[in-house]
């Protein structure tokens, strides 16, 4: 069945939430205007704005905002005449606060995201924004680490809760070939007509554009991906490249290809800090399974203490961190340069 | 047993129980009622056969009692302590609180107890709260910190319904606390479940603000003998590492990583987030024991 009369599946660009961590938080209101402006203007029908972290996103652990993100809400949802805006959060970091200030400024669509065996901490939080009257989204991050039976159990949770659609999220960009096929397609059976599913990629293993057709195969009916791929790690599924195959499959997004081309190249790269490229770290992220937005974080504390980037990740991968840990980089940086020659010496 | 305060725990679950392991080990209180709801509740059971008066007909047959407890620990939640809060005070009996339901003032024992040993009702903060503020009152009562953020990681498995369903109590509550007693200018709070197997040991990471020309042994020695307090209480609390100070971006902040591992009273030894609940409880209730026999000798 498809999303509507017109379109396959709906399209949400999330360059201005997920590029926030590439971007180290530092968008501008300019920015946020002349991408919403573009995005809106060749059909994309939803677009995200928020700190990469979510709505309360911006501190010491995730990385300071440079504008107060209900400042690029506003001004998102100023800009846009057809796009809906959205917004993510993450119980525990953001709260309902947040949810009904970003509201107050016309927000259409909330996105409630939980790591995926922790969907319960989102009920209050769906609760809320269905008696504000905001379209809910739920994100099950880092979908990689549970076989589809857990996803799917979780994703009741939250359909229970008033999400209307609910996202398996490949956080760490670790899947490959059938596992996010399998995993949208056990989340759909169990949803059935209760609840959409959605797909989120990361690029970080090259996959993220097979993988999100073999979601929309599987009976994804939303799709997230960036411009240009700007997001965290080596960056989302790249749009303008995903509409092009789309188009090719026949699944129509709605979306001008051409015209998508253009924003990614002319408006999307020129506000990028640098590309978002499969370099070394991005590629052990999906390798290791690490959450895409440790990036920026593990080239810092790299830097900062003289240690190797990659082995920091894969101890956050040892480590089974998820999403929000960021805090314990520095602590895995220290401890190497602590051990420092010793440790490389034993390798 | 005249030497000791009597005690009442209400709510007899996993926190309740843990919480009665070390209040019978305790030299100043005497735990001699356990009050629940539900007939078949195994923390009841429990509580009768280590020689408690146990009851399933909650604070109406607590309150009837002949001897009613100088103390009461509350382990149920917010909703029911509001209720029972002004019930405990008419009746004259001290209450330990440790719901969200911060009807008295707040507490973290090494930070400001001292202040409230003669209120009627004590309210225990949040798990992060009671883990990360003596940290930040460690940085604050030598430097001044206009801003302070703690990262609390509990293990999912120590994450009850309570936590889950009212997550956003976690954050404003500890964000406040870490202002009115952490003594930050503006303070936040971050929670994170984890559900790695096995289970990891609660950490927490706090970051403080400073001006760039503090005195960083002086922070860290002030850390360090802050530590030191709260094993007073809490033996699993411990340091990882030394703190961190980072000046990169001009300004200058401190992370001090520390993590919290239970005693296993009752409760598994990862789930150090409760086990600093019922421990900062009981010393709480300890230090109100030791002053009101010290009034009555």
């Amino acid at each position: 069945m498809p999303y509507s009369d017109t379109l396959d599946i709906r399209l949400t660009d999330t360059s201005l939430r997920d590029g926030s961590h590439a971007k180290r938080h530092q968008f501008t209101v300019d920015q946020v205007r002349s991408t919403v402006s573009a995005l809106d203007a060749v059909g994309m029908p939803v677009i995200e704005v928020s700190h990469g972290d979510g709505l309360g996103g911006s501190s010491y652990n995730y990385g300071l905002s440079l504008t107060d993100e209900m400042a690029l809400i506003d001004t998102a949802v100023q800009t846009a005449t057809r796009a809906k805006i959205a917004a993510l959060m993450l119980p525990g970091l953001g709260t309902k606060d947040d949810i009904k200030m970003a509201a107050d400024l016309g927000l259409s669509i909330i996105r409630v995201a939980t790591h995926c065996t922790e969907a319960d901490i989102s009920i209050q939080h769906f609760g809320l924004a269905r008696e504000l009257q905001l379209e809910t989204v739920g994100f099950l991050m880092m979908a990689h680490s549970q076989p589809p039976e857990v996803l799917a159990a979780q994703a009741r949770i939250m359909a229970d809760a008033g999400c209307q659609c609910v996202y398996v999220v490949d956080s760490a960009g670790a899947m490959i070939l059938e596992d996010a096929g399998r995993r949208v397609e056990a989340v759909r059976a169990e949803l059935g007509d209760d609840a959409q599913v959605g797909f989120h990629a990361h690029e970080n293993l090259g996959l993220s554009v097979a993988n999100t057709v073999s979601a929309v195969r599987a009976g994804a009916l939303q799709i997230d991906g960036s411009t240009r791929s700007f997001g965290a790690g080596a960056g989302n599924t790249p749009l303008e490249c995903f509409v092009a195959v789309a188009e090719r499959l026949g699944i129509r997004t709605g979306i001008d290809v051409l015209g998508l081309l253009d924003v990614a190249e002319d408006v999307v790269r020129p506000i990028m800090d640098a590309e978002c490229v499969k370099d070394r770290l991005a590629i052990i992220m999906g390798y290791a399974g690490v959450y895409s937005s440790f990036l920026k974080h593990a080239y810092r504390a790299a830097d900062r203490y003289d240690v190797s980037g990659a082995e920091i990740l894969l101890e956050c991968g040892r480590q089974h961190l998820v999403g929000g840990q960021e805090d314990q980089i520095i602590h895995i940086a220290a401890t190497l340069a602590e051990a420092g020659p010793l440790a490389e010496a034993a390798r | 047993m005249t030497n000791k305060v009597t005690a009442a725990i209400v709510g007899p679950g996993n926190i309740g129980t843990d919480l009665l392991y070390k209040l019978l080990r305790s030299e100043v209180i005497e735990p001699r009622y356990m009050v629940g709801v539900d007939p078949d509740s195994a923390g009841l059971r429990l509580a009768a056969d280590l020689g408690l008066e146990a009851s399933s007909d909650g604070v109406d047959w607590l309150l009837a009692r002949p001897e009613p407890p100088a103390l009461v620990f509350e382990a149920t939640s917010a909703y029911v302590h509001v209720r029972n809060a002004p019930r405990y005070e008419e009746a004259g009996i001290r209450a330990i609180d440790l719901t969200p339901a911060a009807r008295g003032p707040y507490v973290v024992p090494p930070v400001n107890l001292h202040e409230h040993i003669g209120a009627m009702n004590l309210n225990m903060v949040t798990c992060g709260g009671q883990a990360t503020i003596p940290m930040v009152h460690a940085v604050s009562r030598v430097a001044p910190v206009d801003y302070a953020e703690i990262v609390a990681t509990v293990a999912s498995a120590s994450a009850g319904p309570g936590t889950r369903n009212n997550i956003d109590e976690f954050t404003r509550t500890t964000s406040r606390a870490v202002e009115v007693l952490g003594g930050a200018g503006r303070g936040k709070a971050i929670i994170i479940l984890n559900p790695a197997d096995p289970p990891l040991i609660m950490r927490d990471t706090i970051y403080c603000s400073l001006d760039p020309a503090t005195d960083r042994g002086k922070v860290a020695q002030s850390v360090r003998d802050m530590v030191v307090e709260v094993q007073g209480y809490v033996p699993g609390y411990r340091l990882r590492g030394e703190p961190q100070f980072d000046d990169s971006d001009g300004s200058l902040r401190v992370a001090i990583f520390i993590e919290v591992e239970g005693a296993g009273d009752f409760l598994p030894p990862y789930s150090g987030n409760l086990d600093i609940m019922t421990a900062a409880a009981t010393k709480t209730g300890e230090e109100l024991a030791s002053a009101l026999l010290g009034a009555r000798s």
